[in-house]
């Protein structure tokens, strides 16, 4: 795996700089991320944790082509993204969405949703592929012609990150993978995106409100509140409770569980 | 008062369907004081089903039974449905997981809140609003006049469920039926609304049944939990002692949650084992 930072470009995946996001015009105008600026190396697991309306998804779906409207910069692999997205972009980064129920077309099979980025890109042998990534991540041949409603909900995460690598993308990105799960499910879905990141050699951007996850799969991780970082740092700082920034300090001690004096020390960040 | 609250002895809810009858609750038997009860799964144990027994809230086709459903001296099972209706929202509330499917959208904040007051206690109009307004403040919402003002559209997710858990608490029911209330918010806010409740609990002396799947909050919030697996109660416990459980199910329920300040390489997965759904369940009564 060429995970060599201290090469300088060479070695970043995915640059942000000064990345600005709007959404709509005039009095009701929200400006969802603010000045945010962030590298992630090859190979590397990078976490963007914070609260709703943090602007951490946003984030995800501007560099996802997904949110239009965003100025600064964004660039993978060294070369800086317009406004659209190309063929040869989604071959390189693909994203995995928060709810299994949702990101799957309920009326196609299996099959059918793996195929369809394949066809699209002009992939050839598309049957043995699929049936090696249904393997890859755990399900059986017998799924390959089944509906999203014949799967669990762990299951149908496990289809949308085979999905994902149809196009043997370099850069996932994860919003939330695993938040509409049960915590016995979230484990295999946690486990299984380690495994995958190491046999192909993947860089996930992985966006989460749990700073457990985020901790448990990251290397290096940024806090964001009110569209902007507010802090960023690596996991060891964090698991040694070590955060400089109050808005992340009060994070980790809500994560901790319920503690009645806790609560009445919680401030609103704006 | 002499005994607890709620109880709960030989409860099931059962729905028939063409095939089989799924068996939702089987046989289980608990109670609630005035204290934090932690109704503990995962999706598909149960445990919203319970809550709703409780309240008499299945309807047709699904079956209730149990061997007795006491509140407060009250015979449950042997209710009417307008009988129910006396009981319910005014001394057994109810507040659910999301408040954007809860609140009517077409009516303001404060008249909901003020129409659940006068609904239960026929006060009039003018008291209504004054302790809607109280109750708001309670809830910790800064500007309650405004508040009372506005559409649950225009309101926060974390607002909204203040909202609600202020509309079923201003009736001061005895037994506070909270399922999932928080999972839906921040870890900040959570913890902010979970401090109102349990003010409540302890300075009203009113009894809660909380059902979440968050192991961790409930260990951290409540004073005894039930973990329920495929309808059954398979273990019971204090809250302070959850992580000493002895069932594999909760075993391998808290393996399997990642921590802040534990790193593992691999996070334990949880090897079901098909006696757990066989073995006689655990009675959660104390008396």
């Amino acid at each position: 795996m060429p995970a060599s930072p201290e090469t300088g470009a060479a070695g970043i995946a995915l640059l942000i700089a000064h990345l600005d996001v709007r959404f709509g015009t005039g009095e009701g105008a929200v400006h969802a991320v603010r000045d945010t600026s962030f590298t992630v190396r090859r190979g590397e697991s990078f976490g963007l944790v914070g609260e709703s309306g943090s602007g951490k998804s946003t984030v995800l779906r501007a560099i996802a082509g997904l949110a239009r409207g965003w100025t600064g910069r964004i660039a993978v692999d060294g070369k800086d993204l317009g406004p659209n997205r190309t063929k040869a972009f989604y071959e390189t980064v693909q994203m995995v969405f928060q709810d299994p129920y949702g990101s799957l077309h309920p009326r196609h099979t299996v099959d059918r949703t793996l195929s369809e980025p394949a066809k699209i890109h002009g992939i050839k042998d598309i049957g043995p592929r699929v049936e090696a990534l249904l393997r890859d991540v755990g399900l059986g041949p017998e799924f390959r012609f089944r509906y999203p409603h014949q799967l669990s909900g762990g299951q149908r995460q496990r289809v949308a990150i085979a999905r994902a690598l149809m196009l043997e993308p370099r850069i996932l990105l994860l919003d939330e993978p695993t938040s509409a799960l049960d915590v016995s499910v979230q484990a295999e879905i946690l486990n299984l995106l380690q495994r995958l990141k190491r046999e192909h050699g993947l860089t996930y951007i992985l966006v989460s409100h749990d700073l457990a996850v985020i901790a448990h799969m990251c290397d290096r991780l940024a806090v964001m509140n009110a569209g902007r970082i507010v802090e960023e740092m690596d996991v060891e700082q964090l698991r040694r409770s070590e955060p400089q920034h109050n808005y992340t300090r009060q994070l980790l001690n809500a994560s901790l569980g319920y503690d009645r004096e806790t609560a009445d020390t919680l401030l609103t960040f704006d | 008062m002499s005994g607890p609250l709620l109880e709960v002895e030989g409860l099931s809810v059962d729905f028939p369907t063409r095939s089989r009858t799924v068996q939702a609750v089987r046989d289980i038997s608990f109670s609630v004081g005035r204290e934090k009860v932690g109704i503990v799964g995962e999706s598909g144990s149960g445990k919203t089903m319970t809550g709703r027994a409780v309240l008499g809230l299945i309807r047709p086709p699904g079956i209730v039974t149990a061997r007795k459903m006491t509140f407060d001296g009250i015979d449950l099972t042997a209710l009417s449905e307008r009988q129910y209706r006396r009981i319910r929202g005014n001394r057994i509330a109810m507040v659910m997981q999301d408040p954007k499917f809860s609140l009517n959208p077409v009516m303001t904040v404060g008249r909901q809140i003020d129409e659940a007051y006068r609904v239960s206690t026929r006060a009039a109009p003018g008291e209504a609003r004054r302790r809607t307004l109280e109750m708001l403040e309670a809830v910790r919402i800064r500007d309650p006049e405004r508040v009372y003002r506005t559409y649950p559209h225009e309101v926060s997710g974390g607002m909204g469920q203040r909202i609600m858990i202020a509309m079923m608490l201003i009736a001061e029911p005895d037994l506070l039926i909270a399922d999932e209330p928080t999972s839906a918010l921040d870890v900040t806010v959570q913890m902010q609304v979970l401090a109102i409740v349990d003010d409540l609990v302890s300075q009203r002396g009113m009894g809660l049944m909380f059902i979440s799947h968050d192991l961790n909050l409930v260990a951290s919030f409540c004073d005894r939990v039930v973990i329920m697996y495929a309808g059954q109660i398979v273990e019971t416990c204090r809250a302070s002692e959850l992580h000493a459980a002895t069932h594999p199910y909760t075993r391998g329920l808290l393996a399997s949650l990642p921590r802040v300040d534990q790193p593992v390489e691999r996070l334990s997965t949880l090897v079901r084992d098909e006696s757990w759904k066989t073995e006689p369940g655990v009675d959660a009564r104390i008396s």
